[in-house]
């Protein structure tokens, strides 16, 4: 197994190089002969993605087999871990999940190859970057960090098995998405690099690329909140984000590629902005690059870092290779970059797009920042600092409200200038509504001025019914439109309304995902916990809960052994529920891990941690978080991905109006 | 429904003065009593035992050092220590990671400064920006299509008309 997975990765390396030298060859050279060399490129790339598959299969039989022989078998996986698991073993650790990574670029490099047709040149270029960027993966695969690695010595009867946090099974699917979003921004920045190279005319480029951009940005943010989710459900710790670095990697991409989907617009619409979005892309693809040199150097501690080694030189060179590269690209071709618009005034959607855009990379600066300052702070004096939660929250919680402002604003802004006077038209009743919601929310007994974090959240349910109130303005207004023309209900036709321009209220369908998902955030405020001692027959109470310990319990399975309390849940007298906490201990690893029971309402979620058994008396203790509104941050996280699905939809009104002759000019390369 | 455009006017200005009010007021407010006090402290201390958590947040059952931070924590609130002086005393004896945050002293400043100077210094880039932009005359690429007039114009007019009727 370990040598055909070996050479099956050292063939592919060997074909992935072809693919770049060829590629560059066929595109540099003029003459007959290049188109043909071409086609071995592309053809190059295909197969070797049919290698990497072939090596992942290759793994995973390993495993599926119990080959303990292989170094990454044995440190991942044991005979009696569940299947769904071994299959999750492939992302699980260091080298199957570059391993991984490799499998999916090539993936998505797969479907550029074959759609290569819709503009050969550009997707040539772009398939050239691309196979430059597996070549660096396959290089780490073969020489660094290889997956079929012999574990020194004769074969173990038992592998050490799968770290038991991974034993959950959001992790089964969390990993698949965040690196779908990860690689997926090698797309963009392929078609981006690819464009500049060859003085792509036009913004054809950014067509192409805006739904690959919007699946990207779409993958990653369900991997961010599966994240969140999994971290929720398994740590047991109460909260679903604790500003780990690598929580943090995984965010930096995420605000830099949500200012690209932004900041796009203007050079689809205007043709402004341009060497800005270059580099914004640019960066969201070197930012994927720095969080997995971040979180695998070992350059910085983290919680849950799975996987740390040596391999960050390697990552310090492919960065600083692809940073001088983009850097000399852009030098060259800097002048095809000149914006063909002028702004025109502060007050314009234009103007809205600049302050999102600087809202959320000073949002991503000061992650950045945050996660780099214990570093920065040993160099300088010396002496290691923590930057926790209450740096992150502090200084980023200003800027989410800022950027909450904005989205509120910004819909309602006009391309090129609006008037202050069709701006207050439009924005007073929202506004209105905002303050009056919560003058209500103050009344119900939040009190602001007791602590800052419920100012914050105050302002947080403030400003979200303002983007709430904004959004539904527009489905309104556009919808009594098309009702009074087609005499549809207004339901009917603001779903036509959505239909006609499904990237646009698509859009605003996101917007609303993530109005939902600050109001979930706003309850963090209102946190309670307690911890105690519980045995049978004790009470706890919290909140409007009373917390009844009528049992424990003990398991047993070739896995795992477990232990459980049996608590009824009573409220106003009336038992509503039985939950049952569990702490396991895994038997291969020697370590335990929580099960969380969590009762979940649109109010509060009831989150009771089985923490083990005090060493000093035996008896059990059981903490109980009370959280209010956390299933909030998860139906919108849903909204957020209908949204996406709406906005991928191709828009049903299709222009008819006979173009002048002239604008029918395809773009250079586009019939190649 | 009807619109008041001067009603509306007058209270979105008033209650843009209550909330820039509240927003100052309340904005600097911080907690008073005991449990919030040991609240607010705990969620500034990290735990020590290496698990990199929040003290009031470390879930480790039998964890050598939480239990015992906590109690010491409770006990110098009780003393009416202020914060400031119950913070250093943990900085003196767990050393500076036990803070969870950087102090804003000497080069740990940095810190808080950048994200603030960035945000500042972003800002003013924007403005110079716009209004660099609406001064600059309009410069078209030599390959790029030439400003349009005529019949062409008012095709493309009809074109934005079509595009943007709802």
């Amino acid at each position: 197994m370990s040598l055909i997975g070996s050479f099956v990765l050292l063939l592919a390396l060997a074909l992935s190089g072809y693919s770049f030298l060829a590629g560059i060859l066929a595109l540099v050279r003029k003459g007959p002969g290049s188109e043909r060399i071409g086609e071995t490129a592309r053809r190059a790339g295909i197969a070797t993605f049919a290698l990497v598959l072939l090596a992942a299969v290759v793994l995973m039989i390993a495993a599926f087999s119990n080959d303990f022989s292989i170094a990454y078998i044995f440190h991942h996986s044991n005979r009696d871990l569940p299947g769904p698991y071994k299959f999750a073993m492939l992302w699980s650790g260091q080298e199957g999940s570059l391993l991984f990574w490799s499998l999916l670029l090539g993936a998505y490099g797969l479907v550029l190859r074959l759609r290569y047709k819709t503009d050969s040149r550009l997707f040539a270029h772009a398939s050239m970057v691309i196979a430059g960027v597996q070549l660096f993966f396959l290089s780490v695969l073969n020489f660094a960090a290889p997956p079929f690695a012999i574990l020194q010595g004769s074969s173990p009867a038992d592998g050490a098995g799968l770290n038991p946090l991974l034993q959950y099974p959001e992790m089964v699917i969390h990993p698949p998405m965040l690196y779908l979003g990860y690689v997926g921004f090698t797309i963009p920045f392929a078609f981006a690099l690819g464009a500049l190279i060859m003085r792509y005319p036009g913004e054809k480029w950014i067509a192409i690329t805006r739904r690959w951009t919007m699946v990207t940005w779409g993958f990653l943010t369900c991997g961010v909140f599966l994240g969140a989710h999994w971290a929720y459900s398994v740590l047991g710790w109460g909260g679903y984000w604790a500003w780990d670095p690598v929580e943090n990697a995984s965010l930096m991409p995420w605000l830099t590629g949500t200012a690209f989907l932004h900041s796009v617009m203007m050079q689809e619409k205007r043709g402004m902005m341009k060497t800005w979005n270059v580099w914004l892309i640019f960066s969201t693809f070197m930012l994927t690059v720095f969080g997995t040199l971040l979180t695998r150097s070992g350059l910085v501690s983290s919680v849950h870092a799975f996987a740390q080694s040596s391999i960050g030189t390697w990552f310090v060179i492919f960065l600083g290779i692809t940073f001088l590269v983009c850097l000399f690209f852009y030098v060259k071709n800097r002048d095809h970059l000149r914006s063909e618009n002028k702004l025109e005034s502060l007050i314009s959607r234009e103007s809205s797009f600049l302050f999102n855009n600087l809202l959320l990379l000073v949002a991503c600066f000061t992650v950045l920042w945050g996660t780099l300052f214990p570093k920065i702070s040993e160099w300088v004096q010396g002496a290691k600092v923590t930057v926790g939660a209450p740096f992150f929250n502090r200084v980023n919680i200003p800027v989410a409200l800022l950027l909450l402002l904005l989205t509120a604003i910004g819909p309602l802004l006009a391309w090129r200038r609006t008037s202050w006077e069709s701006l207050k038209r439009n924005f007073k009743w929202p506004a209105i509504g905002a303050v009056a919601v919560g003058a209500l929310v103050v009344l119900l007994g939040m009190k602001p001025w007791q602590d800052q974090s419920y100012f914050y959240s105050l302002m947080t349910i403030m400003l979200s019914v303002l983007v709430a109130f904004t959004v539904a303005s527009e489905f309104i207004r556009g919808g009594r439109v098309i009702s009074q023309k087609t005499n549809q209900n207004l339901f009917a036709s603001m779903v036509q309304l959505t239909r006609r321009n499904t990237r646009r209220y698509g859009g605003y369908i996101v917007h609303f995902g993530v109005v939902v998902i600050m109001i979930g955030f706003a309850g963090s405020a209102f946190n309670q916990d307690k911890e105690k001692e519980m045995a049978y027959g004790d009470k706890m109470s919290i909140g409007a809960y009373t917390l009844v310990c009528r049992s424990y319990t003990q398991d047993d399975n070739p896995n795992y052994g477990s232990e459980w309390a049996v608590m009824d849940v009573f409220k106003g007298g009336k038992q509503i529920a039985t939950l049952t906490p569990e702490r396991r201990f895994y038997k291969a690893s020697q370590q335990t891990s929580t099960m969380v029971a969590n009762r979940s309402t649109l109010k509060e979620d009831l989150y009771v941690v089985y923490e083990g058994q005090n060493p000093d008396t035996g008896r059990p203790i059981i903490k109980v978080h009370l959280n209010p509104l956390v299933m909030w941050i998860w139906i919108g996280v849903w909204i957020m991905i209908v949204g996406t699905v709406i906005g991928l939809i191709p828009s049903t009104v299709a222009l008819r109006v006979a173009a002048p002759a002239r604008l029918q000019t395809e773009p250079v390369g586009a019939s190649r | 429904m009807k619109h008041h455009p001067a009603l509306a006017a007058y209270l979105l200005k008033r209650l843009g003065q209550l909330s820039l009010v509240l927003f100052v007021l309340f904005g600097f407010l911080g907690a008073g009593d005991e449990p919030a006090r040991v609240n607010d402290l705990g969620h500034r201390l990290m735990c020590v035992c290496g698990c990199n958590q929040i003290l009031l947040e470390c879930n480790h059952v039998g964890c050598t050092y939480s239990d015992r931070m906590r109690d010491e924590l409770v006990a110098a609130v009780d003393k009416g220590d202020n914060d400031d002086l119950t913070l250093q005393w943990f900085v003196q004896k767990y050393g500076t990671t036990v803070l969870a945050a950087p102090t804003a002293t000497g080069f740990n400043r940095v810190a808080w400064i950048m994200p603030y100077l960035t945000l500042v210094l972003g800002l003013a880039t924007v403005v110079v920006i716009v209004h660099t932009w609406k001064k600059r005359p309009l410069t078209l690429r030599a390959d790029a299509v030439p400003p349009v007039h005529g019949a062409e114009l008012d095709y493309f007019r009809a074109q934005a008309r079509k595009e943007t009727e709802i």
